[in-house]
């Protein structure tokens, strides 16, 4: 990881420990992922012990340690959508894609997550990917949905 | 209509996350690409959430006679239709368009019931433009509260009964005294907007359709306190709402409704936003400020309450989103106003997220006093599928499942006591019979088993041990011994937990338990699921009767499970050795000829 681009974002927050959090989400947001040695700058230039980073990285659930997908599925597992079928869909995403939720694929292409609500509950079941929302998703409409972003030459919009 | 002045016609459409979820960018586009062919003068405006999801897409077009239309459940090409008839050729097409004073209809029925004190402009105006709050009202609750003065302030909270609507329903002005009688060089106010509770959405369409609102009441709270540093905690999960809370600030900086010497007084509020990073925990108080200190957000023993000792050790005071939407209303019309809606102790109005099995989900600002019965049949229009409604879940995670018989209690936070579940933030999810209530337990016990911080021991080892033993019963495992070891358990999760997460997360298993016992015991003693949804207890099965031949199960039949010839009516079978349940042939037949045992 290019380390200047960490440094950038720490000097941003005036290397202000309570921004912590905030820097964490700057570099996840730029990278897709915290890589250690990225949470390794953090520690030192902020003059925290490295403990602190990763326990914060660890604590909250929208960081990854790992890297993540060009393409993340973010399946929405809130109750509205578990009602009207979200394991189903999710159960689908899996099989489609040959990978676990919280996986990615080998040749990161797609990654998959799960929300524990997006607030848009009248269109469960919901499936987010990348920034766009998929409403009132069936397991029957998974795979052409999946499709979109496999070739993005048929993808619309 | 009476002026008759021509006006410029104006279309807005409803982009809030559900109608963007929905199209409406989609329709939006077309819209502005038909504007420009065609090229005549017609304003595209965004505008925020009305309430009715479930309609979205959705636009209203005013007309230049000033004359409104709404229509909803738009597709590109219905959109286009509409344009070419109504808004080129000037023909509305009252079909289509949705009447939403006609309690007959269903768009006039969702909204009768409802008293928009908070939700007032939600829907109504452009969420990024002050200019259009300004225009409706809004700013002035702040100018009469700066003139009237602190003590005024919290008068007119106290008269108007408002309570915490995050949950819990703690007086406001009482919470606002507690912070404001401190002597302290700083005091922080914290507007909770983590909302974290799954099924719940009122929060994230106030921030994103009326988010002026909400720094309004902020502002005159934080003049009632003495404070003058404020904090928005908002979820990561909705960007859009981060987004247009972060232009709106600007805008209110800019017309001097916030920032240094407010509206010419010598009063300054400073307002800040912090993106939670996906902790459901952080919607407790003092986890909420352990993160925004930049630790881990686990909570921590009150007293000291955060009004003594709150973020970096100041005086604080948090209030939910919703309560300090209510604010601004109140100054303007006063607290006896406010008072005059609802029930002894609950005062003023509720905003719900509807959302399940109804036919009319979306966002409904009620009076308190309302019949759940109300909500569900008349504002939601009951069930959507063929199966009757079963019960309501209130409260999410915290909650817990009210059963039909039960639904004359009234929307009251004592009263929804009483029933076990809590009021909650707001979200109600309705269930019809196709829900497993044990599923529905164990789907809650796995959200809260995830989200326990980890501090307290039963919380973290508890809630793993009763979600064990609900998947049990859900496999068909459970024992009569299971339910016993169940009920212990959540007794002791509910009494040894530091924080509302924990103290509340057996509600769902414990109301399921008293007013559904008989499917916990079905799935005990049986090995059945009554609902037909617990995997293992179900079996996928064709209905030769039912079944036309179409064909269309066995061609999405990812397992090739299906046999059977195209077009002969009955000839299909589902192998169960091959079958992986996944419910693609119940998903896509038409004829209802799957079924689940």
């Amino acid at each position: 990881m290019d380390m200047q681009k960490v440094d950038a974002i720490i000097e941003k927050y005036n290397k202000d420990e309570t921004a912590l959090l905030a820097v964490l989400q700057d570099i996840q947001a730029e990278k897709n992922y915290l890589p250690r040695e990225a949470m390794e700058r953090v520690a030192e230039i902020m003059e925290v012990p490295f403990s602190r980073v990763s326990s914060l990285a660890t604590f909250f659930s929208s960081f990854s340690l790992e890297p993540r997908g060009e393409h993340i599925v973010t399946i929405c597992m809130g109750t509205a959508c578990h009602v009207r079928g979200a394991p189903l869909v999710l159960k689908e995403v899996e099989r489609e894609l040959g990978i676990a939720n919280g996986e990615t694929t080998s040749d990161l292409k797609f990654t998959i997550e799960t929300v524990n609500c997006v607030g848009a509950c009248a269109l469960g079941p919901l499936v987010i990917i990348d920034e766009n929302y998929h409403g009132n998703i069936s397991t029957s409409e998974v795979e052409e949905m999946l499709e979109q972003y496999q070739n993005p030459s048929k993808q619309e919009g | 209509m009476t002026a008759k002045f021509e006006q410029k016609p104006v279309i807005k459409v409803g982009l809030g996350t559900c109608g963007i979820a929905a199209g409406a960018k989609e329709i939006e586009k077309i819209l502005r690409k038909k504007i420009e062919e065609n090229s005549v003068e017609i304003d595209v405006t965004p505008t925020g959430c009305i309430g009715m999801c479930h309609r979205e897409p959705m636009i209203e077009y005013r007309d230049k006679d000033g004359q409104v239309f709404f229509y909803g459940d738009l597709n590109p090409k219905k959109m286009e239709i509409i344009f070419d008839r109504h808004l080129l050729k000037g023909q509305p097409m009252t079909k289509l368009s949705m009447d939403l004073e006609n309690k007959e209809e269903a768009s006039g029925a969702f909204l009768e019931k409802q008293t928009r004190i908070c939700l007032r402009n939600c829907g109504v105006i452009n969420p990024e433009s002050i200019d259009e709050y300004i225009e409706k009202g809004g700013y002035e609750g702040l100018k009469k509260a700066l003139k009237k003065g602190e003590d005024w302030i919290v008068d007119e909270v106290e008269k108007s009964g408002l309570r915490g609507r995050g949950g819990a329903g703690f007086p406001t002005a009482l919470k606002w005294k507690f912070t404001r009688r401190e002597e302290a060089e700083k005091k922080y106010l914290i507007c909770n907007a983590d909302e974290g509770d799954p099924g719940a959405f009122m929060d994230r369409s106030v921030l994103e359709s009326d988010p002026h609102n909400l720094l309004e009441g902020m502002v005159i709270a934080a003049y009632a306190i003495g404070s003058n540093d404020g904090y928005i905690y908002c979820r990561a999960e909705y960007p859009l709402a981060i987004k247009r809370l972060r232009i709106a600030i600007e805008q209110a900086v800019e017309h001097n409704f916030l920032g240094d010497n407010i509206c010419g007084t010598d009063f300054s509020f400073q307002l800040k936003i912090k993106e939670g990073a996906g902790a459901f925990v952080c919607g407790e108080e003092t986890a909420l400020m352990a993160s925004i200190e930049g630790k881990r957000g686990m909570p921590r023993p009150r007293p000291p309450y955060p009004a003594q000792s709150g973020l970096w050790g100041y005086p604080t005071n948090i209030n939910n989103v919703e309560t300090l939407s209510n604010i601004a209303w109140i100054m303007v019309n006063g607290g006896e106003k406010f008072a005059a809606v609802g029930t002894e102790k609950s005062k003023g109005t509720k905003v719900f997220a509807l959302a399940g099995k109804i036919k009319r989900g979306g966002l409904a600002e009620v009076p308190m006093g309302i019949t759940i019965k109300e909500i569900v049949e008349d504002v939601a229009g009951g069930s959507s599928s063929r199966y009757p409604i079963k019960a309501v879940q209130i409260g999410g995670p915290s909650g817990g499942c009210i059963p039909v018989e039960l639904f004359d209690t009234i929307i009251d936070y004592d009263e929804i006591n009483k029933t076990g579940a809590i009021m909650g933030s707001g979200g109600l999810v309705v269930m019809d019979a196709s829900a497993c209530m044990v599923d529905v337990a164990r789907f809650f016990l796995s959200f809260t088993k995830d989200e326990s911080c980890g501090k307290c021991t039963f919380c973290r080892i508890g809630t793993t041990r009763m979600l064990e033993i609900l998947e049990k019963i859900c496999d068909g495992k459970g024992t009569e011994k299971s339910l016993e070891e169940l009920e212990f358990l959540a007794h002791k999760v509910q009494n040894t937990s530091l924080c509302g997460l924990g103290q509340t997360a057996p509600n769902p298993v414990l109301t399921t338990l008293k007013y559904f016992k008989e499917e916990y015991e079905a799935h005990i003693k049986q090995k059945k699921c009554p609902a037909g949804s617990c995997k293992a207890l179900i079996t996928f099965k064709i209905i030769k009767d039912n079944c036309t031949g179409c064909n269309s199960c066995k061609i999405n039949c990812p397992t090739s499970a299906i046999s059977g010839i195209a077009k002969k009516a009955g000839s299909f079978s589902i192998d169960q050795e091959k079958c992986i349940k996944c419910g693609i042939c119940k998903d896509v037949c038409r004829f209802d000829a799957v079924i689940t045992e």
